[in-house]
């Protein structure tokens, strides 16, 4: 399908105590199915905001979303979200968590042994089969966002919202967790939308990396289209002029077009 | 291995000794100055008894709390029986009652903006104006006290369930509204194990509550319980015995009080 998810025309306020405060314009986007898009740009400039109205956590002011020739009108199971700090459930164990999901979407179609098999599957996936019973407190950080991962993968949704999913995690789990997460997509074909402020991160993982200008009243900038072929390495790309150019098209964007507002 | 281990095991030993005396000690030295003032200022006569013969008096009292000698002179143990079940009974209908009142009021706001003034106005009436309405309505002693108790111990769970569902973190409810699970689950997955702690400090203020309104009622409204024990003795002037039960008062309370904390922290789940 070439136009999986529409955004058209999509505008987005919030009604401050100041008055209105314009977060988004003339956002207009379509992702192909079994695209990997990210959204970058500097804090503050609505990323998050147009990942919210796609997952419909938040309804736009103004323009129209669809998801599969469908108007988003609220959250559904068919766009799941991977958040920002895991939001886990705590009382909750790992297998708990994942199979909360797993129940609400299949519990239909199938029988509880299904369920739990799926479940623990899902889990296996992310490589945490050693951890199914393990409480949220007990795991660290970067198996947190696993859970997190496989509780939105799990879900089988048309398209897998994340945002910052390895922001809050150090340097060498992030790098570990972006090869997962690019297996897995290239696995299941997964139509993904990442927000993320990591230059590295955007090139390595896209298809196309779309680029939001400051805000208030963000806009898209530029889209970047990333041609290089699946699977990546990482090392590999490490060297590759190719990798390069894209890399810096981007900070270009970032540091010389959009410079940080707080330097301004 | 076996050198090694030996000499730092006794000295692993001789830390944990310390800790626990350092724990110990202070707590102990307050008591003992406590009782030591408490001497001193009754040693030379005067109507209160020293703290050597309220002991002796308390040795007599609790060699047999169990003893029925008609309804108007009962054991000490069932005196206290007497109070902790009328706190139960009240305490328990205030509990089903104000935690769903407390989930309603936290959910919706227009209900929280309906009650709350009524909640101000009433909560700072002190017990004791509550219970000539208990006499009215129910015409007996016992269920005045009950109702004393239940109107007493109602608003802090009312309002401290309240103030956790509201509280409950948006993060959560976002999950719910991803996996778009069913109101049932988000009562029993998010909303309540979200809320048990909010509603177990409530739990715990409304039992503080009930247990100092018990004896105040019970004074007023006479019968078996240790409120009315302690008039009694005042009546027949044994000021000993009144000490003791400003003693045994403060040990249930404080036991109540430990339980429900030690429960608090056992379920208490780290994120």
């Amino acid at each position: 399908m070439e136009k999986f998810v529409k955004i058209e025309n999509v505008g987005m306020s919030f009604d401050t105590r100041k008055g209105k405060f314009v977060a988004l314009r003339d956002i207009d986007l379509t992702i192909k199915q079994g695209e990997f898009v990210s959204l970058i740009g500097h804090s503050g400039c609505g990323k998050s905001t147009l990942l919210n109205l796609i997952a419909g956590l938040t309804l736009p002011s103004s323009g129209v979303l669809l998801c599969a020739n469908r108007e988003i009108a609220g959250p559904g199971p068919e766009r799941a979200v991977v958040f920002q700090n895991h939001s886990l459930l705590p009382w909750l164990t790992c297998f708990e968590n994942v199979h909360l999901a797993v129940e609400r979407v299949f519990a239909a179609n199938e029988n509880k042994a299904q369920i739990k098999e799926r479940t623990t599957k899902v889990l296996e996936l992310v490589g945490l089969a050693h951890a199914l019973h393990k409480y949220p407190g007990e795991i660290s950080g970067g198996m947190k966002q696993r859970v997190g991962i496989a509780r939105a993968l799990a879900m089988e949704p048309k398209v897998l919202l994340m945002d910052e999913p390895f922001g809050a995690l150090d340097a060498l789990t992030r790098a570990r967790l972006q090869d997962e997460l690019m297996k897995i997509c290239d696995a299941t074909r997964a139509t993904t939308v990442m927000v993320t402020h990591d230059v590295d991160e955007a090139v390595l993982l896209s298809d196309r990396i779309v680029m939001m200008t400051n805000g208030p009243a963000a806009a898209i900038g530029e889209i970047l289209a990333v041609d290089l072929p699946r699977p990546r390495e990482r090392l590999t790309l490490a060297h590759d002029p190719q990798y390069m150019d894209y890399r810096s098209a981007v900070i270009e964007f970032l540091y010389a077009k959009q410079s940080h507002p707080l330097a301004a | 291995m076996a050198n090694l281990s030996g000499p730092s095991s006794t000295e692993a030993d001789a830390a944990a000794m310390r800790a626990f005396l350092g724990a110990l000690l202070p707590p102990l030295m307050g008591l003992m100055l406590l009782v030591g003032i408490w001497h001193l200022a009754t040693m030379n006569g005067g109507s209160i008894p020293t703290p050597g013969k309220t002991w002796e008096a308390a040795a007599k009292l609790f060699a047999d709390p169990f003893y029925r000698n008609g309804p108007n002179d009962q054991g000490i143990g069932w005196n206290i029986l007497a109070s902790l079940q009328r706190v139960a009974i009240g305490f328990g209908i205030a509990a089903l009652v104000g935690i769903p009142a407390g989930f309603i009021l936290g959910r919706f706001a227009t209900m929280a903006s309906m009650v709350n003034p009524i909640i101000s106005l009433l909560r700072p009436v002190s017990p004791l104006a509550w219970l000539p309405i208990g006499l009215l309505v129910f015409k007996k002693a016992d269920p005045a006290a009950t109702w004393t108790i239940f109107i007493c111990s109602i608003w802090p769970m009312i309002m401290n369930t309240a103030q956790g569902v509201m509280r409950v973190p948006q993060d959560y409810l976002n999950v719910a509204r991803v996996l778009n699970l069913s109101e049932w689950k988000i009562v029993t997955r998010i909303l309540f194990p979200s809320v048990l702690p909010y509603m177990l400090t409530g739990i715990r203020l409304s039992i503080g509550t009930a247990w100092l309104v018990i004896v105040a009622a019970e004074m007023l409204t006479g019968g078996v319980g240790i409120g009315f024990w302690v008039w009694d003795e005042w009546n027949n002037l044994k000021v000993e015995h009144i000490i003791i039960a400003i003693f045994v008062i403060g040990i249930v309370g404080l036991i109540l009080e430990q339980t429900l904390l030690l429960l608090a922290r056992r379920l208490h789940t780290e994120a």
